[in-house]
C-alpha cells in the first residue's frame, strides 16, 4: 500500500490534511462541505488514528452526539414513513409532506455515512412506538396514524424537539469544523419542517394562535395547547439570552422574546421524553 | 477555549459595561480604530465601511451585521407594506420584524464598545408595493442568514456565544420556511436543502460578498 498515494487522495478532498498531521504549519482552509467519502477502514490503523484525532475532539464524543442523532431521525424517519404507507396523509397534503419523510430517511442515511467514517459503529434503529406507549402501541398519541389532525401535532412536536436537541449538541462539537457545520445545517432543515408543520397547522384551521415559531407565555414555553407536550417545551419561556432580559433592557414583549429565539434541551431531556414511550 | 469567566452570564448590567472585555486587545483596538475611521458623516455623505474583526468579536460583529440589514428590511416592509397584502402575511412580516429588531439589538447590546456602526442599507432594488420582490428579497436575506449562521458556527471558540447562535438560526430558518412557502406553498425545503438533507451554508466572505449588495455601508472580514 502506498502511503504518499494515499495522503495524497485524502488532499483532494482536505486539503489542509498536512496541517492537520502536523500541526505546526499555517493557514487553514475552509473546507465547507462533508465532500466525497474515505474508506477509513482501508487505511493502516495507525494512519486511520491519525487522521480521526486531526479533526477535532476525541472522536468517540462526537460519534455519541451523532448516535444521539442517528436515534431521533430513526424515530422521525419511522414516523413520516408509516404515516405515508398507512394512508393517514390526505392526498391534498401528500406533496407538502413528502420533502419532509425525504429529508428525515435522508438524515438516518447520511449520520450512519458520517459515523463509520469517523470509524464508530453507528446505532442500530431502536423499537419504535409511534402510539408513545412504550411498546403497547396503545399510547396516548395512537391516532397519529388514523386521524391527520393528531398526525400533525406530534410531527409538531417531534420537528420542534429535534430543533432543541441538536441544539442543546452544538456545543459538544465546538470547533468541528465538519461536524458542527453538518449539525448545523441539519438543525436548520429541522427548523424549516418545524414551521412548515405549524404554517400547515395554521392553514388548514387547526390552530388559529399557531405560528411558524414558538410563542410562549411568561409560566409556559408550550404554545400547542396540549398540555401532554409540555415536557417537550419546558424552558421555551426563557427571555434572558446572554445575561441581558429581553422584556426589561429592550422592552418587547414576552411572545416576540420567545418568538426570536429557540431553546436548547439537553440530552438526558430528550432522552427522558422518548424513551419509555416512543422508543423502548 | 473557555474563557475563566463567561462574559455572557457574569454580570446582568449588560448594557453599562464591556460584555466582551475578555476579547482580545488587538481586536478591540482594531474594531474601535475601524470604527472611528469610518464612520465620519460631518457635512460630506461618504461611502463608508467597517470590518467586523477578528475571533468571536468579529463572527458576532457579522451576525450583528446581518440583524442590521435584515430588521431595517423588515422594518421598511412593515412602514410601506406591499399592495394586496392579507392579514396573516402582515402578522407574520411584523412578527419577523420585532424577531430581526430584537435580534439586532440584542447584538448591539451584547457587544457593547465592540459593537460595528450602523450600517447604511440599500433597497434600492427592492420594489416594496409589489408582493413578489418583497418576499423575494425576504426570501434571499432569511436564506441567506442561515446559510451565514451554519457557516460561521465552527469559528466560534466560546460554548455560550455558540448556543446564541444556534437559538437565532433556527429562528431564521423558520422566517425562511415560512417566506418559501408565501412565495410558493410547500417549498419551505426545496432549493436551500441538499441531497443529504443538510442545508446550504456559506462562508463570512461569501455571505457579506452578497450582503454588501444591499449595503451602502460596506462590511469586510479582513481577518476571517
Amino acid at each position: 500500500m502506498n502511503l504518499f498515494n494515499i495522503i495524497d487522495e485524502i488532499e483532494q478532498i482536505d486539503p489542509e490534511i498536512h496541517e492537520r498531521l502536523n500541526p505546526r504549519r499555517a493557514a487553514i482552509k475552509n473546507i465547507t462541505s462533508f465532500g466525497s467519502k474515505v474508506a477509513l477502514a482501508a487505511m493502516p490503523f495507525a494512519l486511520g488514528t491519525m487522521f480521526k484525532k486531526a479533526y477535532g475532539q476525541t472522536s468517540s464524543s462526537v460519534v455519541d452526539v451523532l448516535n444521539f442523532a442517528l436515534t431521533l431521525e430513526y424515530l422521525e424517519a419511522e414516523f413520516y414513513n408509516q404515516g405515508t404507507s398507512a394512508g393517514v396523509i390526505p392526498g391534498a397534503q401528500a406533496s407538502y409532506i413528502a420533502p419532509i419523510t425525504r429529508d428525515e430517511n435522508a438524515h438516518v442515511k447520511f449520520l450512519q455515512g458520517v459515523i463509520g467514517q469517523l470509524g464508530g459503529t453507528p446505532v442500530a434503529k431502536p423499537n419504535i412506538d409511534l402510539s408513545g406507549g412504550g411498546g403497547s402501541g396503545n399510547g396516548p398519541f395512537k391516532a397519529a396514524l388514523t386521524d391527520f389532525t393528531t398526525f400533525l401535532l406530534v410531527a409538531q412536536a417531534f420537528e420542534d424537539t429535534g430543533v432543541r436537541a441538536y441544539k442543546g449538541q452544538a456545543p459538544a462539537l465546538l470547533g468541528n469544523q465538519v461536524v458542527l457545520t453538518a449539525a448545523l445545517d441539519i438543525h436548520a432543515v429541522e427548523a424549516r419542517h418545524a414551521a412548515a408543520i405549524r404554517q400547515l397547522r395554521y392553514d388548514l384551521g387547526k390552530s388559529a394562535s399557531t405560528r411558524p415559531y414558538i410563542q410562549s407565555t411568561a409560566s409556559l414555553g408550550n404554545d400547542t395547547g396540549l398540555a401532554a407536550v409540555n415536557a417537550n417545551y419546558a424552558g421555551e419561556e426563557n427571555v434572558t439570552q446572554g445575561g441581558v432580559d429581553l422584556v426589561s433592557a429592550l422592552g418587547v414583549s414576552v411572545r416576540i422574546a420567545t418568538g426570536a429565539f429557540d431553546e436548547p434541551l439537553e440530552k438526558q431531556a430528550v432522552l427522558d421524553l422518548l424513551v419509555g414511550s416512543f422508543i423502548y | 477555549m473557555k474563557t475563566d469567566i463567561n462574559p455572557i452570564t457574569s454580570n446582568a448590567n449588560m448594557a453599562r459595561r464591556s460584555f466582551l472585555r475578555y476579547a482580545g486587545a488587538s481586536a478591540a483596538a482594531v474594531a474601535v480604530m475601524g470604527a472611528a475611521a469610518s464612520c465620519k458623516k460631518d457635512r460630506v455623505t461618504v461611502t463608508s465601511a467597517t470590518d467586523i474583526g477578528a475571533g468571536d468579536i468579529g463572527v458576532l460583529n457579522f451576525a450583528y451585521a446581518l440583524e442590521q440589514l435584515e430588521a431595517a428590511f423588515y422594518l421598511q416592509v412593515a412602514a410601506t407594506p406591499y399592495s394586496g397584502i392579507t392579514s396573516i402575511e402582515t402578522s407574520y412580516l411584523t412578527d419577523i420584524r420585532d424577531h430581526e429588531v430584537l435580534h439586532r439589538d440584542f447584538f448591539k447590546t451584547a457587544l457593547g464598545s465592540k459593537a460595528i456602526m450602523a450600517l447604511t442599507p440599500d433597497f434600492s432594488s427592492i420594489n416594496f408595493s409589489s408582493r413578489a420582490s418583497v418576499l423575494a428579497a425576504a426570501k434571499l436575506f432569511e436564506d441567506t442568514g442561515v446559510q451565514a449562521y451554519d457557516g460561521a458556527g465552527y469559528l466560534i471558540k466560546d460554548a455560550g456565544y455558540l448556543t446564541i447562535a444556534g437559538k437565532i438560526v433556527s429562528v431564521e430558518a423558520r422566517h425562511a420556511a415560512l417566506i418559501s412557502n408565501l412565495i410558493s406553498p410547500g417549498s419551505f425545503a426545496s432549493d436551500q436543502i441538499d441531497t443529504n438533507g443538510l442545508n446550504k451554508h456559506a462562508s463570512i466572505k461569501e455571505i457579506l460578498t452578497a450582503a454588501n449588495g444591499f449595503l451602502k455601508t460596506k462590511v469586510t472580514a479582513n481577518s476571517f
